[in-house]
């Protein structure tokens, strides 16, 4: 007898056995020939679009196609930070939409993502960024989402090795999401794809869409690398190579790609209890709970496919680091890394149909990709499955930089190098 | 003291000083040349470290860089570092060591109780737990977890030590300084090249000194040593010892760091404790050697079990014996060395177990050391607990029997060392013949020569080597000079790890992963749960994922995946590493950018003078800006403030302007340049002519405003705020060189050349009129409100004069030539001072603007129209400019968007807030309601309330509402009556004078 | 990351400041459906994977706004070239 539903005691009774009862966490199937919807990109967005397509819309006639192995992409390679701090109107409920997915998270997947809400800390310098912290700060409370903004000496309490006395840029104070933290992401993708799996979606791996078949407008299926795969619907959901794959399609989009770069460190015992973001230089920071710090700053600032970046970048964000907590000199950068991003020309998402019927998109999530997974995946199954923008995702149309009605957080227009 | 296991002779170790250190707070002695492992096992210290999830005790693996058991703590206070490997810590008089993830002791670890629930703690357990209930996740399990996990003790204090990064640019870098290295290194630098060595080790050789060989009839160590004299009186040649090559970038440019201090108690004076150094090379020798693998087998991570190169190098290098009786067990010819050396430094050989079938040249070996010896067979198990006392050999035909030991010295073949090659995409092929990975794609100008290469010979070694630095050498244009490499006493050695990967378990866990506690059956759990691909496997078992990034196991955990799949290894996959290639210390990245040295500071011209006035400064970008000047007996900075603005308002006060961006824009198209980039008009005003100016960025929004005045036909001078200096400049010369590039104009950014003093107040005149010299004539006719003109003040310096005002006074701005920035200042200070002047800072500077409702920073914030500022109607209707087209687009031209506008609070004693929300009173607080948010406030002593400027929906046509602004982070909620956004002389017939 | 600048020779990534696809012509504000136009221009990227002509500006260095060919794959500078010579020889620019 297998064992597919996981808690302690599951656990114990495998222990006794070897482990030798665990099923695969989703099954290698072949491609049907027509499935009712196909997903292109098998990471966090796609298999959590498979997840709530099955759980609350109740379609299973899915295939997740990947090209490589699922959760190879962004999902498995960023620095884990979940949050709901944002300031527009377009943002802020879906953002705190996936905040709340991410909260029952392991009880719908039965699978532990260590979703760790210990708080989320931006620090300001100035008057002028305190003030706009505020504005952020109550915008979020507008919306009901936490915010509260510390002064210096709360500040201390939370995170006693910063720089404090000595510091070119002095901290003025903080603004502060409790309910922000951080999620272990590889877990996310496996969680939603063996949640996927088990209600009936396929996941297919190593199949690489190389182009659309599309009739008279219409969406007929994928071309890939395993065969034609035949589909009502096909949902884009590959970030990173959304320009690439939508090029298939015929589509150009309001997309660059760049690399950002995120770095962990050796482990240490715990150093640091929240994720901390440093407003005067390019940096922030968690720790991960098997020890490591866990931090990043800017992307590199030029179109990239190439998932790696250069000394500038790494220089700057090490800076950043000992300017702001100068008892990690000694600590070591143990690796670092880069992964793709779809920058959108106005920094924020795009969840929408296309110009080509029965194909639809979700992409340019910028850095903030991974805190939308689940949102992102019910607002997408939402799209999918009723043709109709969910409520918390309807500003993220496509025609919106035609109309200007841009979701521009951090006012600096048309340039992704700078969002 | 005594050093039990230290041989009585060889080794590269000065015998004649003892160097005394402490471990765990005991004290010890070992000699110059030790690493802290050596010195270590020179003591019979066999125990050094526990494991990160099983606590399992963990002794020395390696003598290298590799390292995944032997970590410490090493020093004490805020200069602790944790995760020191101790086989490259390398030994000073006093050094102090800690062990670390462990509690109480190193020998007696509660959380070793973690080995008693190893049934439970297998891959992936995290995963499969812990969820319920769901709000203990956060308060108990994940801080159990954070606690037992982690390694060593990062500071508590700040790092006392500096650290430096420097550039160095070279033809040829030579990465690795063994054989193959400085063979490259000879024979590049004999060319003339410029040539920088590099090793991570403190002493040039790699297995040349680890080994007994002989090169050109001479010992290799020795050979070495003569090959570094030469390469040391090479004026181009640089070599850095110490120094980690840690990843290669683009464009030939490689990351290293050199450890400058490390192996000192403490930096000398002025030296810093680490180095960066960012090196660019035109080609590059990559000689990084290979490393030595595991083979899975029960019990292999005991103390006392030991990689076979490493057992050499410890007793050759070091002159230390790992163990007295040992058992040697290997899948290649390495054997044959490792008992050799071992039985010539006295050890006993108790067993020779070869995996393969028959060797003759280990037969010899272990005839001539006495050892049984058994072929086909294999190590089953290592036990002894906190040190190997015995393992259980098995034979061919399957019997198994128990020797005692007290060392076991392993070796499953060797891996190169290719993790440079993969930095920048190099795909590592698989080479059956190597049974190893061997270099794919390499970085542009890199060449890969000796082991790292596969070719595990020392005279292929030296061969390559010579050839790859003689060719890179030419590549450059340097030729001449020859360098032969001495002839080797090269065996035709099986170096081949043929396998087996495993040993069928028995008893005992047999680790893949030593440092993360990664064992064979976690790997047999992972490929039955489903994550078969390499990423899949690293990720779920977090194999790789430790100190020493999989060196040791990342490829023993490939093949054991290959071999429970049923597929090849290279049809499973490959692990691509990643920079850096040992851990560096954040310090060393970070270099001397940190405290005040962060980020460079600017300071304006007046900036010791305000210094000397007991001004307090604040940071704005880059610049110190004098906030305000407090004056003995007042207590706060708002008395200040408000006071300075007093005097302003009804007398005269001095501000430094010298921040705002300066910038010259000449020839014979500038008026026409201007008008692209600016929504009003420039080239039809006139000469001696200022005008408030407002850029957009292409996509309609607000870009940045300053003042443009004309000096000439073909002269003008703009100038942008502070903040945006910079890129308004950067954006300027994107557009005269490439949207507009049949444009006769160019600029040069003059923000360092001027100094600029605002002088405003309705005595501002008779100041200005008290600096300018005879002749020049200041009075309203001769420069009017908004008139520029070139004139000297104080005796013949050459000034500028604009007549322009931001804080709604009778205002003049006087620019003079950087230089004289301080003198003007005292000057004016002087001749204003029976007027009643003073200095005002930043912080009425911002309260004047607000009282006038000139936007700023706060307003122009990247999200606003030139409508939504209330400044729509400057835009030209008569020409384009960079952003009008898309300026016009429903979304921005939407009038229910939010526009600026005045609040004064209904009750006037109530603050108001910046970033407070504004709703309709009687509305809920919530986001349907949300109508805007405050930009900007200050208490306006000339309305003895606080006022504030703000972007409210339609609040153009609101004015004389009142609406709530309310601060929910601030738990505020003030009515607020909307008004229009000027607060002091609205119909502005001050700044006329 | 290193660009040679046609003006000062090869200098390190940290000298350049990166704006995008160089390949995007200004439109004319004054033809019909000029609205479109600049959507498409200031909005609509290629984005390739592969060469890519774009402009970086030798920012800490002699000002050039310079058209680099790069691949974006493996970050390869191919031909460099002087943003103002290619823009003059286009003929484009608002008259």
């Amino acid at each position: 007898m297998s064992t597919d539903r996981y808690s302690i005691f599951s656990v114990l009774r495998e222990a006794l056995r070897g482990h030798t009862g665990w099923k695969p966490a989703w099954r290698e199937p072949e491609p049907k020939a027509e499935y009712d919807i196909v997903i292109v990109g098998g990471g966090g967005h796609g298999l959590a679009t498979a997840h709530y397509l099955a759980r609350v819309h109740g379609i299973t006639n899915v295939a997740v196609v990947e090209k490589g192995w699922i959760g190879g992409g962004n999902v498995g390679r960023n620095t884990t930070i979940v949050r709901s701090n944002y300031l527009l109107p377009g943002n802020t409920p879906f953002y705190e939409h996936s905040m709340k997915l991410w909260e029952e998270l392991e009880q719908d997947l039965n699978y532990n993502a260590m979703v760790s809400q210990r708080g989320v800390v931006n620090l300001f310098h100035s008057d002028g960024q305190r003030d706009a912290y505020a504005r952020r700060g109550n915008a979020m409370r507008l919306h009901g989402v936490d915010a509260e903004l510390l002064d210096v000496p709360e500040l201390k309490r939370i995170l006693p090795m910063l720089d404090f006395d000595n510091a070119r840029f002095p901290i003025k104070g903080a603004l502060r999401q409790r309910r922000g933290g951080t999620v272990r992401h590889d877990a996310v993708a496996w969680g939603y794809a063996r949640a996927a799996d088990g209600r009936g979606v396929d996941i297919i791996q190593n199949c690489e869409v190389t182009g659309f078949r599309i009739e008279a407008g219409r969406i007929l299926g994928v071309e890939t690398t395993r065969g034609f795969i035949g589909a009502k619907k096909v949902g884009l959901a590959c970030a990173g190579n959304s320009s690439r794959v939508a090029a298939m399609a015929g589509l150009r989009l309001p997309i660059e790609s760049h690399a950002l770069q995120a770095f962990v460190s050796e482990g240490i015992k715990p150093f640091i209890d929240t994720v901390c973001t440093f407003g005067a230089g390019h940096f922030y920071i968690s720790q991960s709970d098997k020890g490591g710090l866990v931090f990043g700053g800017d992307i590199d600032g030029y179109n990239s496919y190439a998932q790696r970046g250069n000394l500038p970048t790494i220089e700057d964000v090490a800076e950043g680091g000992m300017a702001l907590m100068p008892a990690i000199g000694r600590v070591k950068l143990l690796r670092h890394w880069g992964g793709i991003m779809d920058m959108s020309m106005d920094g924020s998402p795009i969840i929408d149909r296309t110009p080509v019927a029965g194909l639809y998109l979700n992409a340019g999530w910028c850095y903030g990709g991974f805190k939308a997974t689940p949102a992102s995946g019910w607002c997408f199954a939402h799209l999918l499955a009723t043709d109709a923008p969910h409520e918390v995702a309807a500003a993220y149309r496509l025609d919106r930089f035609a109309t200007g009605r841009l979701i521009d957080e951090k006012g600096v227009g048309a340039q992704p190098n700078l969002h | 003291m005594s050093q039990p296991n230290r041989l009585a002779s060889g080794g590269l170790i000065d015998r004649t000083r003892p160097l005394a250190f402490t471990f765990d707070g005991r004290t010890y002695s070992g000699h110059p040349g030790d690493t802290l492992a050596s010195a270590l096992l020179a003591n019979g210290v066999t125990l050094v470290g526990r494991s990160f999830k099983y606590h399992r005790p963990r002794g020395v693996l390696t003598a290298g860089s590799e390292e995944p058991n032997a970590l410490v703590e090493l020093r004490t206070g805020a200069r602790r570092e944790p995760n020191v490997k101790a086989t490259v810590a390398e030994l000073y008089a006093g050094l102090e060591a800690s062990s670390q993830n462990r509690f109480p002791s190193l020998a007696f670890d509660l959380l070793a109780v973690n080995q008693l629930a190893s049934p439970v703690f297998v891959a992936g357990f995290y995963y499969k737990t812990f969820m319920w209930p769901a709000k203990l996740w956060e308060k108990l399990y994940e801080p159990l977890i954070r606690r037992a996990a982690g390694l060593g003790r990062a500071a508590e204090a700040a790092d006392p030590d500096p650290y430096e990064k420097t550039t160095a640019h070279c033809d040829v870098l030579v990465i690795g300084g063994g054989p193959a290295g400085l063979a490259a290194a000879l024979a590049a630098g004999r060319t003339g090249a410029r040539v920088i060595l590099a090793d991570e080790d403190f002493a040039l050789g790699g297995r040349l000194i680890a080994e007994r060989r002989e090169l050109g009839g001479q010992s290799a160590a020795r050979w070495a040593d003569e090959a570094e004299a030469e390469l040391a009186n090479l004026p181009e040649v640089t070599v850095l010892r110490r120094t980690s090559v840690l990843g290669a970038y683009d464009g030939g440019v490689y990351g290293a760091v050199e450890r400058v201090s490390d192996h000192l108690r403490e930096p000398a004076p002025h030296q810093p404790r680490q180095r960066f150094w960012r090196i660019v090379a035109k080609r590059a020798v990559l000689a990084a050697g290979a490393l030595e693998r595991p083979i899975a087998f029960g019990g292999n991570d005991t103390p006392g079990v030991m990689f076979a190169g490493a057992v050499r190098a410890y007793l050759n290098r070091y002159g230390v014996a790992p163990g007295r009786r040992a058992v040697v067990y290997a899948n290649n010819d390495d054997a044959a060395r490792t008992v050799a050396d071992l039985n010539a430094a006295g050890c006993e050989l108790v067993a020779v177990v070869d995996a393969r079938g028959d060797s003759p040249a280990l037969h010899a070996a272990a005839r001539t050391a006495g050892a049984l010896l058994v072929f086909g067979g294999a190590v089953a198990r290592a036990y002894g607990g906190q040190s190997v006392k015995g393992c259980e050999i098995v034979d061919a035909r399957g019997g198994s029997f128990n020797v005692a030991c007290d060392l076991v010295a392993v070796s499953g073949g060797w891996n190169p060392t290719i993790h440079l090659t993969t930095h920048l995409g190099g795909r590592p092929q698989w080479r059956d013949d190597l049974a190893a990975f061997a270099p794919g794609g390499t970085p542009p100008g890199m060449t890969v020569v000796g082991a790292a290469a596969g070719a595990f010979g020392l005279g292929e070694a030296l061969a390559a080597g010579a050839q790859a630095g003689a060719e890179a050498a030419n590549d450059c244009g340097f030729s001449g000079g020859t360098f032969d490499p001495p002839r080797a006493d090269d065996d035709s050695g099986e170096t081949r790890g043929l396998g087996p990967w495993r040993v069928p378990a028995k008893r005992g866990k047999a680790f893949v992963d030593f440092q993360n506690d990664v064992t064979v059956k976690d790997v047999e759990l992972a490929a039955r749960e489903g994550f078969r691909s390499v990423e899949h496997l690293k990720r779920y078992t977090t194999l790789g994922m430790a100190t020493d990034q999989g060196k040791t196991a990342n490829v023993l955990g490939l093949a054991l995946m290959a071999e429970i799949t049923g597929r090849s290894i290279p049809a499973t996959g490959l692990t691509l590493t990643r920079p850096p290639f040992t851990p560096v210390a954040l310090g060393a990245l970070g270099g001397a950018h940190r405290a005040k040295e962060f980020k460079p500071t600017r300071l304006p011209p007046s900036h010791f003078w305000a210094e000397e006035q007991g001004a307090v400064f604040v940071e704005t970008g880059l610049w110190m800006r004098a906030a305000y000047f407090p004056r003995a007996g007042e207590t706060d900075w708002l008395e200040t403030t408000i006071r300075e603005v007093e005097t302003v308002r009804t007398k005269v006060g001095v501000y430094d302007a010298s921040t705002l961006g300066k910038i010259d824009v000449q020839g014979a198209d500038a008026g026409a340049f201007l008008d692209h980039v600016y929504i009003n008009t420039f080239s039809t005003m006139p000469i001696g002519k200022a005008r408030y100016g407002l850029m957009l960025r292409e996509d309609g929004i607000a870009m940045d405003d300053g003042t443009v005045a004309r000096l000439g036909e073909t002269h003008y001078y703009v100038t942008t705020s502070t903040a945006h200096a910079a890129s308004v400049m950067r954006h300027l010369e994107y557009c005269r060189q490439w949207l507009f590039p049949h444009l006769d104009v160019h600029l040069s950014s003059i923000t360092d050349q001027w100094a600029k003093y605002a002088i405003a107040g309705p005595r501002s005149r008779d100041v200005v009129a008290a600096l300018a010299d005879d002749g020049f004539d200041v009075s309203d006719a001769g420069l009017p409100y908004l008139g520029v003109k070139e004139l000297t003040v104080c005796g013949g310096t050459r000034a500028r004069l604009f007549r322009l005002s931001f804080s709604g006074e009778m205002a003049f701005e006087l620019a003079v030539p950087a230089r004289y920035g301080d003198a003007l200042i005292r000057a004016i200070m002087a001749a204003g001072e029976p007027f009643g002047i003073c200095p005002y800072g930043a912080e009425a500077l911002s309260v004047m603007r607000i009282e006038k409702g000139h936007a700023a920073a706060a307003e122009l914030n990247g999200q606003t129209t030139a409508a939504d500022l209330g400044l729509g109607g400057m835009m030209s209707k008569k020409k384009d400019c960079i952003g009008k087209v898309l300026s016009q687009r429903e979304g921005l031209a939407d009038p229910a968007r939010p526009r600026l506008v005045g609040f004064k609070p209904v009750d006037r004693s109530q603050r108001l807030r910046g970033g407070a929300h504004f709703v309709p009173r009687g509305a809920a607080v919530t986001a349907a309601n949300d109508e805007g948010y405050m930009t900007s406030v200050a208490y306006s002593p000339s309305n003895g309330c606080w006022v504030g400027l703000g972007f409210l929906a339609r609040g153009q046509e609101r004015i004389g509402e009142i609406v709530r602004a309310v601060d929910p982070v601030r738990d505020g909620d003030v009515e607020v009556e909307v008004v229009a956004p000027v607060f002091v002389d609205p119909e502005g017939v001050r700044v006329r004078g | 990351m290193r660009i040679p600048c046609p003006y000062c020779g090869v200098r390190g990534l940290d000298e350049f400041a990166y704006l995008g696809d160089a390949t995007l012509i200004r439109p004319d504000p004054a033809a019909p459906g000029a609205e479109a136009a600049f959507h498409d221009y200031v909005y609509l990227r290629d984005n390739p994977a592969g060469l890519h002509r774009e402009l970086w500006q030798h920012a800490s260095g002699c000002q050039s706004w310079l058209v680099v060919t790069r691949d974006t794959r493996t970050h390869a500078i191919g031909r460099v070239e002087v943003a103002r010579d290619v823009a003059a020889a286009r003929g484009s620019g608002a008259e």
